[in-house]
């Protein structure tokens, strides 16, 4: 049962791919909404389970990718070995900025990843010798997964697609095992969850190498698929982008974060036609869902839906409300 | 109701049948351009001028009877939406010609899709590594950044300057523009005694000024644009520093004069024409094209910058290019705009060729400097 | 060698003032709704833009600057009445949301208003650079500065020694409590969002004739403010004020020492080890976890 949702979301992204295998919004879209939505995810198990708030995470994202464009332009390794290391880079940073991270709470946390995320933007910008500063970095070779040369849009959409998926899995068994739960209590008080022998400290560490991890992954995967990595799709505004995303789609909820993540990423694609009055519209939306669902998209939308489902169903067979659905 | 419903329906169907009948096709041109964000000082005037002159162009019938359509997105800079911006206009909107990429970043990120799907590309960005080597499907019409360094350095040469301070921002323009001044140095004699960097949006340069104050520079060059040049423009008055301050091209706007104010005097700049049209001989066959351009913008919209002008050259390029192609076919478009030969733009004269994806030469920047509040030619 | 030193300090404290007149306006807001106001920037952006304009129209300085300031208040009124107030109850990371959303939404106004460009505001007395032994300083650094601790000065005493401002603080320390005393939660919470918006505005006019301002310009100085607001001990002014002149040292200090192309990456480096230990910044109140 707990696994449904994640058989119909893959059941849907499969069969957009036999419907429009060349449609710009399948593929390309898609697959940078399947970005997003690794990003989002991760993130999620921090904000929504742990209840840490980052405003850096762009920061993870963007040693992932640029360690795979370092590593694979000026050194020729191959991607593989140069995703591993990338990951092993952000889980080594992530692990040893956690101890003394996570002991701020709240908006002096925020602070401290804001501050962690600007230092390494910095260092994008002016290791120039290394990152190829503000232009960035091009000609990052084709991802090679095993004898099979990873290009062309439809090819990627698989393949982020799958990496999708395999996040959202990972997600949906962290949260249920006995990890996920200490998580939890940490999230509900953490003065109780201590009382009640969790070592919380150790527990929210290894939250945030986990999520630091998907970014990273999302990273290396995002610098094959452009070819291309420049500091601009690390800063604070995709930081802040993915904070909107999780917290949008709904907080403490895979599929709320995978929603949210999806929500922005097509909202971007489909104001960009109002020209001027994008940003208007854009603050203006973002406002209006949270003012009217205060638990997210997620939530709002399927409650949404339950409370028509219970409308139509009830005129159907006008038996006294019994929940289908619950 | 209902009946109102359907005569709007039947109205609708027929119009959308008259207009199938009467028009062709039209030609589509795409452009992504960083219309917001920190470069939104260059793309916004360059899609103003894209937007007035298709406007133009339709008035007078099109080209080759074909109505032009431009199809834009803002990529605010960001180098991933512009490469999803232009695989949009590609693949969804099934543009025939890209004209845009505002930055470099840009251009550079979108240049394997553009090589890969077979499509005419004019770039409006800087960098020399845009069209060095050639690319087949890349143009570019802005001057590059070595071209302004080549001619600041001669400048220099020309006053017996030779020991120089740099101050640069730190985006894609300003960083591209620094490595060109530390590679062309040697070549000129010059040596570079104090290299400084600023963020963009920095509100105060005096720090790095006071340390370029300390070393025995004899001038200072300042590679960047939007509003951080004014403030190191005004720092360094504050100071009471009085060597003498070079700009780059990224300031060739009124705006400049405005914002930096009475600092801003004296400062010289490599720039396009466009900025001193008015006191250019008559003689001189660029200068009617360039009143034409700088009278119709300001009438709508305020103060020319050079950029809009590489936005007109880039849009009458590619028109000229298809009419002589006879029609939008990209093979034939791209073979034509490299056959651009004598065109007169707001840059220069443009003579490209299979080896040339620019065609402008040195010659297009003339060095000019603030005097009395306005720009004049330095001769 | 002195006189560079010096000039360095200069900066930072000019520089340094800058960002405290912002962080004042998150100082204030913090204190009466726990919620870091994510549109602060874009109130100092409105204050600036707004006088600009009017002095473009023909106003003098002074009216311009007045006119300005009370527009951004109704501003702060408006967003605080249709878009926080209506969500009220909802968690603090969905207001945070909500605040961003404002920010996008009014730096979109002011796109529509005012176009791309940057514009400038005359500075209040001239540009004759001031001598301070071997360092320079603009007489506006100067009015930015003044300004800066007579506001200080006054929050202080509203805060303290005013009923509204004791109001104000009872709500931020137990809004229940508050309530139960008679003390009207949301009329504290709009007098916080008006303050703190005219706050803001204040110090865009002061500050535009040294930056320059644009429909973006909120997004530094914005993140900037946060930035002193949070490492002085967010709710503190005093710790705002703390917070933005060592913000601004640090990077004087970073660019002239140090690097300048990393100047930015040192001073957050400071704010992040002042973080590591101190936790709730310079000046912050201890925070005990309610169980």
């Amino acid at each position: 049962m707990r696994l449904a949702g994640f058989h119909v979301f893959a059941a849907l992204v499969v069969l957009l791919a036999v419907l429009f295998p060349d449609n710009y919004f399948v593929t390309v879209v898609g697959a940078s909404a399947g970005l997003h939505v690794i990003l989002a995810v991760g993130l999620n198990l921090l904000m929504g389970y742990a209840g840490q708030i980052s405003l850096g995470h762009a920061a993870f994202f963007g040693i992932g990718a640029y360690a795979s464009a370092i590593l694979t332009t000026r050194f020729g390794w191959p991607g593989l070995l140069a995703m591993a290391t990338g990951l092993l880079a952000a889980g080594v940073i992530a692990w040893l900025l956690a101890r003394p991270i996570l002991r701020l709470r709240g908006h002096y946390l925020a602070m401290a990843t804001l501050g962690f995320g600007i230092i390494i933007h910095v260092v994008m910008v002016q290791a120039t010798r290394w990152t190829g500063g503000p232009d960035g970095l091009a000609g990052v070779p084709p991802l090679n997964l095993l004898g099979w040369s990873v290009e062309g849009d439809f090819q990627w959409y698989g393949v982020i697609m799958a990496a999708m998926l395999l996040a959202v899995w990972l997600s949906l068994n962290l949260v249920d095992s006995q990890a996920g739960r200490a998580l939890r209590a940490v999230h509900g008080s953490e003065f109780a969850a201590q009382m009640m022998g969790v070592d919380t400290a150790r527990a929210k560490t290894q939250v945030f190498v986990v999520s630091a991890l998907f970014a990273a992954f999302a990273g290396s995967l995002f610098a094959h698929q452009q070819a291309f990595v420049s500091p601009d799709s690390f800063n604070l505004t995709i930081s802040v982008e993915l904070v909107t995303m999780v917290v949008l789609g709904g907080m403490a909820s895979t599929f709320g974060a995978a929603c949210g993540a999806i929500a922005l990423t097509l909202l971007h694609q489909g104001l960009v036609v109002f020209e001027d009055y994008e940003m208007l519209i854009h603050g203006a939306l973002l406002m209006a869902v949270m003012i009217f669902m205060p638990q997210g998209l997620f939530v709002g939308l399927s409650q949404g839906t339950r409370r028509v489902w219970r409308v139509l169903s009830r005129r159907r067979i006008s038996l006294p409300s019994t929940d289908l659905t619950d | 109701m209902k009946n109102s419903w359907k005569t709007a329906l039947a109205v609708a169907l027929l119009l959308a049948g008259v207009n199938l009948a009467s028009a062709a096709e039209p030609i589509k041109i795409g452009s992504f351009l960083a219309v917001t964000g920190p470069a939104s000082f260059l793309g916004d005037p360059e899609l103003k001028t894209l937007q007035m002159y298709v406007e133009d162009l339709n008035a007078k019938g099109g080209v080759k009877g074909r109505k032009i359509e431009l199809i834009h997105y803002d990529t605010s800079g960001n180098a991933k939406d512009a490469v999803s911006f232009a695989k949009r206009l590609v693949k969804d909107d099934k543009v025939d010609l890209l004209i845009g990429g505002t930055s470099s970043g840009d251009t550079l990120a979108v240049i394997p899709d553009v090589e890969k799907e077979g499509i005419p590309f004019i770039s409006l960005a800087g960098a020399v590594d845009i069209v060095e080597p050639v690319k087949k499907w890349v143009f570019k019409t802005p001057h590059t950044d070595r071209m302004a360094v080549a001619k600041i350095y001669e400048d220099l040469r020309k006053r017996g300057l030779a020991k120089v301070a740099l101050i640069s921002g730190d985006g894609g323009f300003d960083k591209s523009g620094h490595e060109q001044l530390l590679k062309l140095a040697p070549q000129y004699g010059i040596t570079i005694v104090a290299d400084e960097f600023y963020g963009n949006k920095d509100s105060d340069m005096t720090a790095q000024l006071t340390k370029i104050r300390a070393t025995d520079a004899q001038a200072i060059i300042n590679f960047g644009f939007g509003q951080a040049p004014a403030i190191v423009t005004k720092n360094i008055k504050q100071l009471g520093i009085t060597l003498p301050l070079y700009q780059s091209h990224g300031v060739g706007s009124k705006t400049f004069i405005d914002l930096a104010g009475e600092a801003a005097e004296g400062v010289r700049l490599p720039a396009a024409a466009l900025v001193v049209a008015e006191q250019l001989p008559d003689t001189d066959p660029q200068k009617p094209v360039l009143l034409a351009y700088k009278n119709k913008y300001e009438a709508k919209y305020g103060p020319v910058s050079t950029f809009g002008g590489h936005a007109y050259d880039g849009l009458m390029i590619a028109v000229a290019a298809i009419q002589r192609a006879g029609g939008a076919d990209k093979a034939k478009v791209r073979d034509q705009i490299e056959k651009t030969k004598g065109f007169i733009g707001t840059g220069g004269v443009f003579n490209m060729s299979p080896e040339d994806h620019m065609g402008l030469n040195l010659d297009a920047f003339k060095m000019v400097e603030v005097r009395n509040g306005s720009w004049k030619i330095v001769q | 060698m002195l006189d560079q030193l010096f000039q360095f300090l200069v900066t930072g404290i000019t520089v340094g003032s800058l960002y405290a007149l912002v962080g004042l306006g998150f100082a204030l807001i913090y204190n009466a709704s726990d919620v870091v106001n994510f549109a602060q920037g874009e109130f100092v952006m409105l204050g600036a833009m707004i006088a600009i304009a009017l002095v473009g129209a023909g106003l003098p300085l002074v009216l311009a600057a007045i006119a300005a300031t009370l527009l951004t208040i109704v501003a702060g009124l408006l967003l605080e009445r249709f878009a926080i107030e209506p969500a009220k109850g909802a968690s603090v990371v969905t207001t945070i949301i909500i605040t961003i959303g404002a920010a996008i939404f009014l730096r979109g106004v002011a796109l529509l208003l005012w176009g791309k460009d940057f514009h400038s505001l005359p500075p209040f007395s001239g540009e004759v650079p001031i001598q301070l032994g071997g360092a320079t300083v603009l007489p506006q650094s100067l009015w930015v500065l003044g300004v800066t601790v007579l506001l200080v000065a006054l929050v202080r005493a509203f805060f303290n020694r005013t009923l509204p401002g004791k109001a104000l603080l009872a709500c931020s320390f137990n809004r229940i409590a508050a309530q139960a005393v008679g003390i009207n939660v949301r009329v504290m919470l709009r007098l916080a969002y008006g303050l703190s918006a005219g706050l803001g505005a204040i110090a865009g006019i002061l500050i535009a004739p040294i930056t320059f301002s644009s429909y973006e310009a909120g997004v530094m100085l914005g993140l900037k403010g946060f930035s002193a607001a949070i490492v002085g001990g967010i709710g503190n002014p005093m710790g705002a004020v703390a917070g933005g002149v060592l913000l601004g040292l640090l990077e004087a200090l970073g660019a002239g020492l140090i690097s300048s192309g990393y100047k930015d990456a040192i001073a957050f480096l400071f704010v992040l080890l002042v973080l590591f230990f101190s936790p709730t910044g310079l000046f912050g109140h201890k925070i005990a976890e309610r169980v």
